[in-house]
């Protein structure tokens, strides 16, 4: 899949980041694991990206991180939304969904518009 | 008290950054390779799969830390601003809970601090701000060095002025103006009711060599104070520029007057501009005097009136003091006085010395108040160490808290500056209400117009001031909050906890600093009480000088007359006659004892002429001194209250009788040592002036200097310039004034409504500096007094608490009320004894050192300094009878029961 490669539209990942913490706490590679899975295997998160991403969301407050155990009783660090987060997360999905119908709009048009509608 | 939030988190995403980002990485890996595994790889494989997917790791670490400093840093930065702003709300709450502490810690720097605002301000006014005027550092005044002939040996002449001005190569350009002129020298007519004005005569360059711009319209030229005819009853040429205030008030800031002609003595004179609102002439000329508009001397007029001008000048850039010295010593010889008279030659030699116009204008000031200001200094330093005493005290009272506190894992460190906290509170509030007070007595300041300050006008709190004010408050706050902060953080916790009074040991040693702050307290308390004693002592000795007049009940008014006749000898009759009646019909009005006309009053303007010379004998040139003149009228010795010997003028000695004169007693003993000076005859030229009297010297010049000769002319026989009119009464002013202006304008329908003023105020003038810093010491000197009794009573108010069970056992055990009341007070007196002591050898030295500005006290005088023990010692009985009343009342049972 090539898509994988692409960059992440600006400020994109943030939102999936926060989105896969919406069900409760997860650390880096959990994330990593939901966004692919959710994406059926066409967003694969790289590392080098990920955490980045993680830690600054962390120290604008929009997620605590905090160590716990993982599935397999090993220690990890563990990320959590913040209301500040999940309020984050609302606008963002919001305008999110604006622009993608806006983009689908333009690029399903089927014919040219007439001029006189032109502005 | 709420945890901050991150605290939780502080050691997971805390201090080791750099261990908690290569644990989460190497958790990822591990998920990812086990994950792998799952999927069928060979662990080996795996881990190498999972490596080389993740990329490159240390660039990924490197961010996370970069992310982590930060967060640090920020986190850092929160955690000192939420602990101020805990230490801040702690402060306001204990603070708020002692009500009474705080409200005399702040009133008392409230006083201290707005004292030296205050004080600052003048000082930066008049001493340390430039002169209002663009290079103020190249104008120079340039005077002959102090004599005891007056503004006449102060001045030069229109000739002297021109060659000095075109002979001298050091200046850019020289100006002055006429030194004689005097208050409403001019009748601002043609308006209705003729309105007195103040007009000063200067030379036509002044404006542009001081640099000021006319606000509107143009200066003069230097071509107007030449030639041409010139203003009825003065030497001004017809052209005026208005000043700022004068402008506005009088003609209701119209500016189309600039250009048209007003009437001045009813002759026409053209505004030709008008000056600007920063352009004050008495702030810097003449101090407590006003000038209402400027007019162009005329030189050729003044040519034959002898020594009439002062000399400004503008340095070229560069030029030093000693180089204009030099210049001036190189020219002085060759300046005639009048050219006409060649043997006038080189009479200014030594007489023209230039010195910064800032040192003449302030100079005289700069003693007193870098005096005052040492006096504020010393205020602030008594109430620091008084905060830091109520500090301490408080501190003391706490020293439980604090061990508490210390014992929970509050740092030393947190807890002294939870002290220095409350100084800052304390001192920034106190700073605050300080600024306001200082701002109500600027403003007062400012517009005390008779107060003979310079630059007083300008007086305001800037920028500068502001400064000040942040500088002394955060140095107070700092030095004397760090003080008890730096002695609650050294002493034994333990000690305090384990033990059950107020803190024994630790009070102890409390006890002695605050003795010993208290002490310096005094100490310093006592160098103000001396200096403000040496000074109230000079004014009480300025004012019990004998000023040879009497002040009170006498007044004066400018009187206005025509004596324009085509002869001299007409002139004089006619002038002769106005006056007669002038003095006549004032003196007729009822309760007036005593009427008289003089062209000069004392402590005033004044001038000379000639050296007159006892007849029959031969002086040196230079051996006599020229005595300062007076023109007046029968009465007027005895209106002004002056005490004569032999004859008053009468109004038959006229133009063709005998010419006589009345000296005063300096210039007799002078002249004629040990010998009966009533007949004697003065030589002035080949006129023969015979002595008919002796008055007790009048102090001129001013009440404090020494007094020269001087020399009365009988207005029927010489010219007097003007006529102020001398009125002796009982009356109320209210009931004189109109009478008096009444009986003028019935001689004299021209009189314009001039002001009638109190002789004492010409005293009240001349003695206002001097009443001023008197007044502001002893002011200080008076804070200082209870600053020191708030210090006293403290340290033994606390001493009795701390030792009331002690007094219990002692009361238990026999000892009386009385016993305990007189311990208590001894101790008190012991206090105050060594900071008496100690303050009287500072005061000693301080005294010499403001020797100068004393008047006939000696620095050593004696009441000055048992005044001051003598109110200490009582001050300190009675704010130490308080506490020693209740240590008497110590009921031992409850005393004992309570420990």
């Amino acid at each position: 899949m090539e898509i994988a490669k692409l960059e992440f539209l600006h400020g994109t990942l943030d939102i999936l980041i926060l989105k896969a913490l919406v069900w409760g706490p997860l650390h880096g590679y959990a994330i990593t694991g939901f966004i692919r899975r959710q994406s059926d295997d066409t967003l694969l998160v790289e590392e080098g990206t990920l955490y980045p991403a993680l830690w600054r969301l962390e120290s604008k407050g929009l997620l605590d991180g905090h160590w716990g155990l993982s599935e397999n009783k090993r220690k990890a660090k563990f990320y959590r939304l913040t209301t500040e987060g999940r309020r984050h997360l609302r606008q963002e999905v919001k305008k999110w969904e604006a622009y993608s119908a806006a983009v689908a709009k333009v690029l399903t048009a089927a014919r040219l518009p007439d001029p006189e509608e032109a502005r | 008290m709420t945890m901050p939030f991150w605290r939780r988190y502080a050691r997971f995403f805390g201090p080791n950054t750099t261990a908690d980002i290569t644990e989460e990485l190497e958790f990822h890996l591990d998920a990812k390779t086990d994950d792998l595994i799952r999927q069928g790889w060979a662990p080996e494989a795996a881990r190498q799969e999972a490596e080389r997917k993740f990329g490159d790791r240390r660039a990924v670490q490197r961010i996370g830390e970069r992310i982590g400093q930060k967060v640090e840093r920020r986190r850092r930065r929160s955690d000192y601003l939420i602990d101020a702003l805990q230490d801040v709300r702690y402060t306001f709450r204990t603070l708020s809970r002692d009500p009474s502490f705080a409200s005399i810690s702040l009133l008392i720097l409230a006083l201290a601090i707005g004292a030296n605002i205050a004080v600052f301000s003048v000082v930066n006014t008049i001493l340390l701000r430039a002169l209002p005027f663009p290079h103020s550092n190249e104008l120079v005044w340039i005077a002959p060095p102090p004599s005891e002939c007056g503004w006449s040996c102060a001045t030069y002449s229109a000739d002297a002025y021109e060659e000095f001005r075109s002979e001298s190569r050091v200046y850019q350009d020289v100006t002055g103006y006429e030194a004689f002129t005097t208050p409403e020298n001019f009748r601002l007519t043609g308006r209705g009711e003729p309105v007195p004005a103040t007009g000063m005569e200067v030379i036509g360059n002044f404006f542009q060599v001081l640099g000021v711009e006319p606000a509107i319209g143009r200066l003069f030229t230097l071509e107007e104070s030449r030639s041409g005819a010139v203003v009825p009853n003065s030497t001004a040429q017809p052209f005026a520029l208005l000043a700022n205030a004068y402008w506005r008030r009088q003609f209701h800031s119209d500016p189309t007057i600039v250009g048209r002609a007003i009437e001045l003595n009813g002759a026409p004179v053209t505004v030709v501009g008008v000056l600007p609102q920063s352009f004050d002439y008495g702030a810097v000329f003449s101090p407590g005097a006003k000038a209402d508009l400027f007019v162009p001397v005329s030189l050729d007029k003044e040519r034959m009136w002898g020594n009439i001008v002062t000399l400004v000048g503008r340095l070229k850039p560069g030029v030093t003091e000693a180089q204009a010295l030099d210049d001036a010593n190189r020219v002085a010889p060759d300046i005639y006085f009048n050219v006409k008279y060649p043997e006038s030659r080189g009479r200014y030699k030594g007489n023209l010395v230039p010195i910064p116009l800032k040192d003449y204008v302030t100079g005289k000031l700069r003693r007193s108040l870098i005096a005052l200001w040492f006096a504020v200094g010393t205020i602030l330093l008594i109430a620091g160490v008084n905060l830091s005493n109520l500090l301490l005290a408080r501190a003391a009272a706490r020293a439980k808290e604090f061990a508490v506190r210390g014992a929970l894992g509050a740092g030393r460190g947190r807890i002294v500056r939870q002290l220095l906290m409350e100084s800052f509170v304390l001192s920034g509030a106190g700073a605050l209400l300080g600024l306001g007070l200082a701002v109500v007595v600027i403003r007062w300041l400012a517009h005390q117009g008779s107060l003979a300050l310079p630059l007083l006008s300008s007086l305001r709190i800037d920028n500068q001031a502001l400064a000040w004010t942040l500088l002394v408050t955060v140095l107070t706050a700092t030095v004397f909050g760090l003080l008890p902060g730096l002695r609650i953080a050294r002493g034994n916790l333990q000690e305090v906890l384990k033990d059950s009074g107020a803190g024994a040991g630790l009070g102890r040693k409390h006890e002695r600093i605050r003795a010993a702050l208290v002490v310096s307290e005094i100490a310093l308390a006592c160098v103000l009480l001396v200096s403000a004693g040496l000074l109230l002592r000079s004014f009480s000795k300025v004012l019990e000088v004998d000023l040879g007049f009497q002040p009170d009940h006498a007044w004066s008014i400018n009187v206005e007359y025509d004596d324009s006749a085509p002869s001299q000898e007409a002139s004089v009759l006619k002038r002769s006659v106005a006056f007669q009646q002038i003095v006549a019909r004032v003196g007729a009005i009822p309760g007036v004892q005593a009427v008289g006309i003089s062209d000069y009053l004392p402590l005033g303007p004044n001038r000379s002429w000639d050296t007159p010379v006892p007849k029959g004998r031969l002086f040196a040139p230079g051996e006599l001194p020229e005595p300062l003149v007076y023109v007046i009228t029968p009465g007027f010795i005895r209106a002004m209250g002056m005490r004569l010997q032999g004859r008053d003028f009468t109004w038959s000695d006229g133009p063709k009788s005998e010419r006589v004169i009345i000296i005063n007693s300096s210039m007799a003993r002078r002249f004629w040592p040990g010998e009966d000076p009533i007949g004697k005859i003065l030589m002035r030229g080949d006129e023969q002036d015979h002595v008919v009297g002796v008055v007790d010297d009048v102090h001129e010049e001013s009440v404090e200097t020494s007094v020269g000769a001087q020399v009365y002319y009988p207005s029927t026989q010489q010219g007097p310039s003007r006529a102020q009119l001398v009125v002796r009464s009982n009356l109320s002013p209210e009931l004189l004034a109109p009478n008096v202006l009444r009986g003028l304008r019935e001689l004299n329908p021209n009189q314009s409504a001039a002001e009638f003023r109190p002789i004492r105020t010409i005293v009240d003038h001349a003695v206002s500096p001097r009443r001023f810093f008197m007044l502001l010491v002893t002011a200080f000197a008076g804070l200082g007094l209870l600053l020191a009794t708030l210090g006293i009573y403290g340290v033994i108010s606390y001493t009795v608490t701390r030792q009331t069970p002690e007094i219990g056992v002692r009361m238990a055990l026999g000892a009386t009320g009385g016993r305990v009341q007189r311990q208590v007070l001894a101790n008190t007196l012991r206090l105050t004894a060594t900071g008496i002591a100690l303050g009287s050898v500072i005061a000693i030295a301080v005294a010499r050192a403001i020797a100068s500005l004393l008047f006939a006290t000696s620095p050593w005088d004696l009441p000055s300094y048992l005044g001051m023990a003598t109110a200490l010692l009582l001050v300190a009985l009675a704010s130490g009878y308080v506490p020693a009343r209740r240590a008497s009342s110590i009921n031992p049972m409850d005393a004992l029961r309570s420990n």
